[in-house]
């Protein structure tokens, strides 16, 4: 390359290309093997649900390329496709990259023979080889390039073979000029084909496409190749030729549906290309691994036992080991804050530094060992392809409460986070399935509201029962958000009921780095939300519970404390002037105002405080919590921790009753942004505002007074 | 008439006709599930609520109610 092209690269030498192909053949990892990027990767359909733009460079070239949602055809029915639809119809873009599975040919073929009558430049990427290789599945990719009149290349996105053959291919087709790739259908069809083609040749038909495709589009009932050609003169003429044509082909096809009859078509050419590409040394008709594995995990009996274990489980493991580094955690913040303290002179800045910052903050960070497992463990049920299982399990029971399977992987995924969960939510295709899922993500507990329930099972039960009590807590967040979904199918969302097609991936083991890449990521999000959200908002509930200063009351207990001799009387006296300058704060003041609210919950006024403060985020009310007795009375040696504080100043009934509200109510200040987005418009927020809190105060309200009898 | 959702677990039946609607068949068909498709069922869910077929090498749960607007035939 000379220098002058080089000094405006972007406009000489840049590729842009579309990433296309069906759901869950290995896009995303494709992108992140050409360029070390990290896009998220799963093992279900749709995990990608918009488009994502990467950038890199190879050699002199630019490249951009644009990652599409999977789309089994090419239509618009869910969401996602209707991404990729729009985005190959109307976008600019160079190429064309489509991703196939090569332990899955035929039906991967199946999409790309409607690309191929787009004309525009196509490489194909045989994906997975490694994966083929060990299934005795040998492709011929020369072959099949000869025959497809497109590049096809094989690469493993898993391994990075091939990945350098492919983008070199990218550039080789994006230099050639012309390209014509070879579709070849049934001789009737071929033969209307080349009538109509005769037709627009001898009018010497103008348009971009060649008008073999124009042929192929009109007979498909394309609608825009329709709407282009039915304001041009030829189509008096064209018009009965096309009816004929169709006629012909539906007798042939025994269908009064062309689409139906051009999809068995394709079938029929993918067919064909298969058996002449793929040489796979006939093995007997075993069960695969995959369907021996789904006889015990979709067993109709012991299915759903297996999988309550296994969430059981994940919730045990959560509380157990997550207890473990907790101590050191916890003494390490004792610590720092001591050695940062005796540091600072002025004692407001001290009191900032130290009970506001830090005890917010290592209040958040305690949690973190929780967190990393139960990502952990939702990490895996994306990857291994067990996340489908459960959704086929449950479908059944789901329906019955007016949801859709598929609602279960929002749902699950909002275990981790709400955000990514009404993104997922697009799978739905309905409106109303996914507006009802939308608005029981929030009753799945989501992974910034654990640190609240550890801290409270842990103050309040022996460790034995608090991993326990933690399934309990999910399980029954879950469970009322399925009763929720049914009251708000049988009012709110009533309607016909959306099919349930979906596909079952093949079991994979998930690899370490994947895993650990995930987990990585979503923790150090939530180290970061840490370090500046929380300390931000630690910073503002420490002011707020420290000024404004009431010097008289602080000069009338000085006073006090200087008469007495007793050492004891001098701690008491302490502690009630710290109740006493906290309830008279800014915070106390807002906390004595709403305390009325929240008394037949039996709240007192921090508790309420740290929930209004929790509608920013979750960890808030944790870190809050922690402010609040860290500053007020509660200085005794023996209840250092947070947790002591808690057990000793909140009653158990009272305790019951904030899990609940913490349950229920509406998730975060970034989720409630996210929702509404995804919902479509402002008034289901409010809605959702309502309805949270109207259920959160209400079964609180019958927790706090089952509890208070039981107990 | 026999249907989809007739199968037991383990038989394998060719598809006869789709008497789905505009999207649901298109749906179906873009899984490869059209006239001639030989069908294999895998696995029923607990009552018989959702099904597992086997298409190609593609595995695909069904809801009974999808299942019954296929119809099959014997191979």
């Amino acid at each position: 390359m000379n220098a002058d092209v080089k000094a405006c690269p972007i406009i000489a030498n840049h590729i842009k290309v579309a990433l296309v192909g069906q759901p869950n053949v290995g896009k995303s990892m494709l992108i992140n093997s050409v360029s070390n990027s990290h896009l998220h990767v799963g093992n279900f359909s749709g995990v990608t649900v918009d488009k994502t733009e990467v950038l890199f460079d190879y050699k002199d070239f630019h490249f951009t390329v644009v990652d599409l949602p999977g789309t089994y055809a090419f239509t618009d029915y869910t969401i996602e496709e209707r991404v990729t639809h729009d985005y190959l119809c109307a976008e600019e873009y160079d190429i064309i990259i489509n991703v196939l599975d090569s332990t899955n040919l035929e039906k991967n073929l199946q999409l790309t023979a409607e690309l191929l009558t787009m004309s525009k430049k196509v490489v194909i990427a045989l994906n997975m080889s490694d994966e083929a290789q060990k299934e005795d599945i040998l492709i011929n990719a020369q072959y099949m390039s000869e025959l497809l009149g497109v590049p096809c290349v094989k690469v493993s996105a898993a391994t990075k073979e091939g990945i350098e053959e492919l983008i070199e291919a990218v550039v080789v087709q994006h230099e050639n000029d012309s390209a014509t790739p070879k579709l070849v259908f049934s001789e009737p069809v071929e033969e209307e084909i080349a009538q109509i083609v005769w037709y627009l040749d001898k009018h010497k038909y103008e348009a971009i496409n060649t008008h073999r495709n124009i042929a192929i589009n009109l007979l498909k009932n394309n609608k825009k190749t329709y709407a282009k050609l039915h304001d041009e003169p030829i189509w008096t003429e064209l018009q009965p030729i096309l009816i004929e044509a169709s006629r012909h082909i539906e007798l042939h096809h025994d269908s009064d549906d062309i689409k139906e009859a051009f999809a068995e078509e394709y079938a029929s050419f993918n067919r064909g290309i298969v058996a002449e590409v793929v040489n796979q040394k006939q093995v007997v008709q075993n069960r695969t691994l995959t369907e021996k594995i789904d006889s015990v995990l979709i067993h109709p009996i012991f299915g759903i036992p297996i999988f309550l274990f296994f969430m059981w489980g994940l919730f045990q493991l959560t509380f157990e080991i997550g207890a473990i580094p907790m101590d050191y955690i916890d003494m390490f913040f004792a610590w720092f804050g001591e050695t940062i303290g005796s540091t600072i002179a002025n004692d407001d800045i001290r009191s900032l530094i130290v009970d506001g910052i830090i005890a917010g903050v290592g209040a958040v960070v305690l949690f973190v060992p929780n967190i990393i497992i139960l990502f952990i463990g939702i990490a895996l049920l994306e990857s291994t392809g067990y996340m489908s299982r459960v959704a086929f399990l449950l479908d059944g029971f789901f329906h019955k409460f007016g949801l859709h399977g598929q609602s279960f992987i929002p749902l699950v995924t909002g275990f981790g986070c709400s955000i990514p969960a009404y993104m997922s939510a697009r799978i739905l295709k309905n409106d109303r399935d996914r507006l009802l899922t939308l608005f029981i993500i929030g009753f799945m507990s989501c992974g910034a509201r654990l640190p609240v329930y550890v801290l409270f099972a842990g103050a309040f039960f022996s460790p034995e029962m608090a991993g326990n009590i933690l399934f309990i807590i999910y399980i029954s967040g879950a469970m009322l958000g399925l009763l929720a979904a049914k009251v708000l199918k049988l009012t709110a969302f009533k309607g016909v009921d959306e099919p349930f097609v979906m596909e079952m991936p093949k079991y994979r083991l998930p690899s370490v780095k994947l895993i650990w890449h995930t987990v990585l990521t979503k923790t150090m999000m939530y180290l970061k939300k840490a370090g500046t959200f929380i300390a931000a908002a630690s910073m503002l509930v420490w002011f707020l519970s420290n000024y404004p200063h009431n010097t008289i009351l602080e000069e009338s207990y000085a006073s006090k404390i200087e008469k007495t001799q007793n050492e004891t009387e001098k701690v008491v006296l302490q502690n009630s002037l710290d109740e006493a300058l906290l309830e008279q704060s800014y915070l106390g003041t807002i906390g004595k105002f709403s305390e009325p609210i929240f008394a037949p919950l039996g709240f007192d006024w921090k508790m309420s405080v740290a929930l209004q403060t929790g509608l920013a985020a979750k960890e808030v009310v944790v870190s809050t919590l922690g402010v609040l007795y860290s500053l007020g009375g509660d200085i005794d040696e023996e209840s250092n921790s947070l947790m002591g504080a808690i057990s000793k100043h909140i009653s158990f009934a009272s305790a019951i009753a904030f899990i609940v509200v913490i349950m229920i109510y509406l998730p975060c200040l970034a989720a409630s942004v996210v929702f509404t987005r995804e919902a479509g418009h402002i008034k289901y927020f409010f809605y959702l505002f309502f309805f949270t809190s109207v259920v959160a105060y209400v079964m609180a309200f019958i927790a706090y007074n089952v509890t208070l009898f039981l107990v | 008439m026999k249907t989809l959702i007739d199968c037991e677990r383990s038989c394998k039946v060719k598809v006869r006709k789709l008497n789905a609607k505009d999207d649901l068949k298109q749906r179906l068909i873009s899984f490869g599930i059209m006239k001639e498709t030989i069908i294999e069922v895998l696995e029923h869910a607990p009552g018989k609520s959702t099904i597992e077929i086997k298409v190609g090498k593609m595995r695909i749960a069904l809801r009974a109610k999808e299942a019954e607007l296929i119809e099959v035939q014997k191979i």
